[in-house]
């Protein structure tokens, strides 16, 4: 019998835009228990699943779903966390719109089904249960396992490795664990409460991290294999890209990496930490991701008057989740689309004003997208106090630096094997953007569940 | 956590901690720096390291209390901790035998200046040290100073000890009258570098200085830290602490260095205004009386 069609989502509660700009918390308020098993009713549990194709680390989706559906909520984290430790991240910050979203069979003529909403309910289900729920402790391989980075790859490949049963030390350059889930995210994306909660998961599963270690300064990738077995590298892309315009480096120009560690690692947005940050009236975000929409939403926040996004191409070319620009727009973020910085303008060192150029769209470039081909003589001017370049990220050179026969692309991206995750350095592996570059979180979740895998052939036949 | 082992008032503000962190320890070398945290709400304060000792596995720094972070800094006891210590952080200095050199030191920079001259002595080289403060009460460490190097000059801006001079003065004269000087050290407040650089241009004797802009991460994430030279920007943290002072875009360097000046102060009289005063402010005469007898 052919089940019905629920052509919508279950509406998903938010705070008002007029209210969440003044906090920050969580924009979306959460299903209740019946929303979630109405929601996961709607999924047509088809034979030849799509959704799961478009899941990088291969959730059983239609599975989980179905266990929804009856309100067996801890069967269904279960079944989730089998292969993906961090459910309650996933579910806020993957681009289900091109993922298992993007692929569900309803999306063809209605809404897909909410699986990242009903993902991180069924996780905060878990935790509001005051319980959470680790696998046996597996037979100890007596191999260990130096992790470098204890950002989304670094935790995935921990908690995979630390199940297989090898020892597992995670080294972490900051003062908090979790790498950009912590000093990038913004507390009303991903609450830090719920990062921790998933580290704390991934140190049950007998994970050990050591905070305040910088591995390539403290010690190097030679220095840690003569105490580690293998080496996963999952140390991101933290090298803040800028632009090299005139002005750049005026008081009151951030790299976006600045302006959210200042607020998100070292909260500057609480007046009982002692990390400034500039709050401006007016600020100008450059870029169209992720990271520009995070920071364009937390100058709101910080109690700017304006909140003005500068990006080169179209609205239709933003690389963002669509949720995030949603979101921004609701919250009254301006976008100033079609427009190329060409200069920083200052006084007494401090910068004052943006001199752009207007674009129209050209033919599509390399990555497929229009090319913005600026018009000659639209220069113009925007004025505002803080300006925030959120263009990209490479991968710090740190290590690289010290390592000469690890092989690097010109980018400062390592290289390794699609499959093995394999460098070009015998017992060392890597995932996540320090190969990719910026890219996302669940991608990197995705390689590090390889690497993890292929580490553990490697410790136990020793075959490179 | 990391212990304080052993704190010495080094004068009315300059305080010197001898910190428990083998791993650093075991790493440093002349030229890095660390970053440390107080505590959970505390910033991420970098230091150069001014002494380590790899076997004892500890690492010194000496702090002057310039604002709120630093003077709380300055309370914390022997025996209590800091919550973080990372590092070491950025290139160490380059030593080699240069053949004659001059290492300038201005206020509290004598701190980094010290392990770096000290090894410079070690690997043959002739070191002279300049240094130089304010007044009596901000010199501190002229007898490790004179164990470990060929000669050394003191000058403070009242006269109050040594000669009444800026350091550009002895520099000057030592330039003019030694042809054969390999390599100038200038570390210090940010102005007093730009003046260093500013003396020995015409000269053309390299001169290397360690900057200390503001930052937060430390290891090349944040940017913060960038300085322009004329070939471009580049990361204090990671590309330094030490550049060629003769390339360095100074006005701009001076002018971010003070961009948080209005947060920092409100900050500072808001601790100096709380619970703080008495003890500060007792600290302060303690301190002024030992300049005065001193």
């Amino acid at each position: 019998m052919a089940k019905k069609i629920v052509p919508f989502k279950v509406p998903m509660s938010e705070q008002p835009a007029c209210e969440r700009v003044h906090n920050y918390q969580e924009v979306p308020l959460g299903y209740t228990p019946e929303q979630a098993m109405e929601e996961a009713r709607r999924c047509l549990q088809c034979a030849k699943p799509t959704c799961m194709d478009g899941c990088p680390v291969n959730v059983n989706i239609p599975g989980f779903l179905a266990l929804v559906a009856d309100g067996d909520f801890q069967g269904a984290v279960n079944m989730i966390k089998k292969t993906n430790a961090l459910p309650a991240i996933t579910g806020r910050v993957c681009p289900q719109e091109v993922q298992c979203e993007g692929v569900c069979v309803l999306n063809k003529k209605f809404e897909p089904v909410g699986i990242g909403r009903l993902e991180s309910f069924v996780a905060d289900w878990e935790a509001k249960q005051g319980k959470i729920s680790a696998p046996e402790a597996p037979t100890q391989s007596g191999k260990k396992v130096a992790i470098v980075g204890s950002g989304p790859a670094g935790l995935t490949a921990a908690a995979d490795l630390a199940r297989m049963g090898h020892q597992v030390n995670v080294f972490e350059a900051l003062h908090e664990p979790g790498g950009v889930l912590v000093y990038g995210i913004p507390e009303f994306r991903l609450p830090k409460a719920i990062v921790k909660r998933e580290v704390d998961y991934v140190k049950s599963l007998g994970a050990q991290v050591q905070l305040d270690f910088i591995v390539g300064a403290v010690a190097t990738l030679d220095e840690l294999l003569e105490k580690y077995d293998a080496i996963l590298l999952g140390t991101g892309a933290g090298l803040p890209w800028f632009m090299g315009l005139p002005g750049e480096n005026l008081g009151g120009v951030y790299s976006s990496n600045e302006y959210l560690t200042r607020v998100n690692l070292m909260k500057a947005y609480r007046d009982d930490y002692d990390t400034p940050v500039s709050r401006g009236t007016r600020v100008l975000t450059i870029g169209g991701g992720n990271t520009a929409m995070d920071a364009s939403r937390t100058a709101l926040r910080l109690g700017a008057k304006e909140s003005i996004i500068v990006y080169r191409r179209s609205r239709a070319e933003l690389p963002a989740r669509a949720e995030e620009v949603h979101h921004a727009e609701q919250e009254g973020v301006q976008f100033n689309l079609l427009t190329t910085p060409i200069a920083f303008h200052g006084k007494d060192g401090r910068v004052t004003a943006l001199e752009c150029i207007k674009n129209e769209l050209g033919e599509p470039d390399a990555s497929g997208r229009r090319k913005p081909v600026p018009i000659e003589g639209s220069n113009f001017f925007i004025e505002a106090d803080v300006m925030v370049i959120a263009i990209g990220q490479s991968p710090s050179p740190l290590i690289a630096n010290t390592t000469p026969e690890l092989e690097t692309r010109k980018n400062g991206t390592v290289t390794a094997d699609s499959a093995s995750m394999k460098t070009s350095k015998k017992g060392v592996f890597a995932a996540g953007d320090i190969i990719t570059g910026g890219a996302t979180v669940i991608l990197a979740m995705g390689q590090a569940k390889l690497a993890a895998k292929a580490i553990d052939e490697y410790l136990q036949t020793g075959i490179w | 956590m990391y212990k304080i082992l052993h704190k010495e008032v080094l004068s009315e503000t300059v305080k010197l901690m001898i910190l428990e962190a083998p791993l650093v320890a075991h790493k440093a070398k002349a030229g890095q720096f660390v970053i440390v945290r107080i505590d959970e709400t505390g910033e991420r304060i970098p230091l150069t390291i001014a002494d380590f000792d790899a076997e004892k596995g500890t690492v010194t720094i000496i702090f002057q209390e310039v604002g709120k972070s630093t003077l709380q800094m300055g309370q914390l006891e022997e025996g209590e901790y800091f919550e973080n210590v990372v590092g070491p952080l950025g290139h160490a200095t380059e030593i080699k035998n240069y053949g004659k050199v001059v290492m300038v030191a201005g206020g509290v920079g004598i701190a980094p200046i010290f392990p770096i001259a000290r090894a410079l002595k070690q690997a043959g080289n002739h070191v002279t040290v300049i240094m130089g403060a304010r007044n009596k009460s901000l010199l501190f460490w002229e007898d490790r100073m004179r164990a470990e190097t060929d000669e050394v000059i003191l000058c403070t801006d009242d006269g109050s000890y040594g000669r009444k001079a800026l350091i550009t003065e002895p520099l000057k004269e030592i330039l003019e009258q030694n042809k054969d000087i390999a390599q100038v050290w200038a570390i210090g407040p940010s102005i007093m570098m730009k003046f260093a650089s500013l003396t020995t241009k015409p000269f053309n004797v390299p001169t290397l200085v360690s900057l200390n802009t503001i930052m937060v991460d430390g290891t090349g994430m944040c940017g913060g830290c960038r300085v322009v030279m004329d070939s471009g920007a580049k990361f204090v943290c990671v590309d330094g602490p030490e550049f060629d002072g003769h390339h360095v875009d100074w006005d701009l360097l001076l002018a971010r260095l003070s961009f948080f000046k209005t947060e920092e102060q409100a900050a500072t009289e808001e601790w100096k205004e709380k619970d703080h005063k008495c003890r500060t402010d007792s600290l302060f005469e303690a301190g002024i009386k030992a300049g005065q007898n001193g």
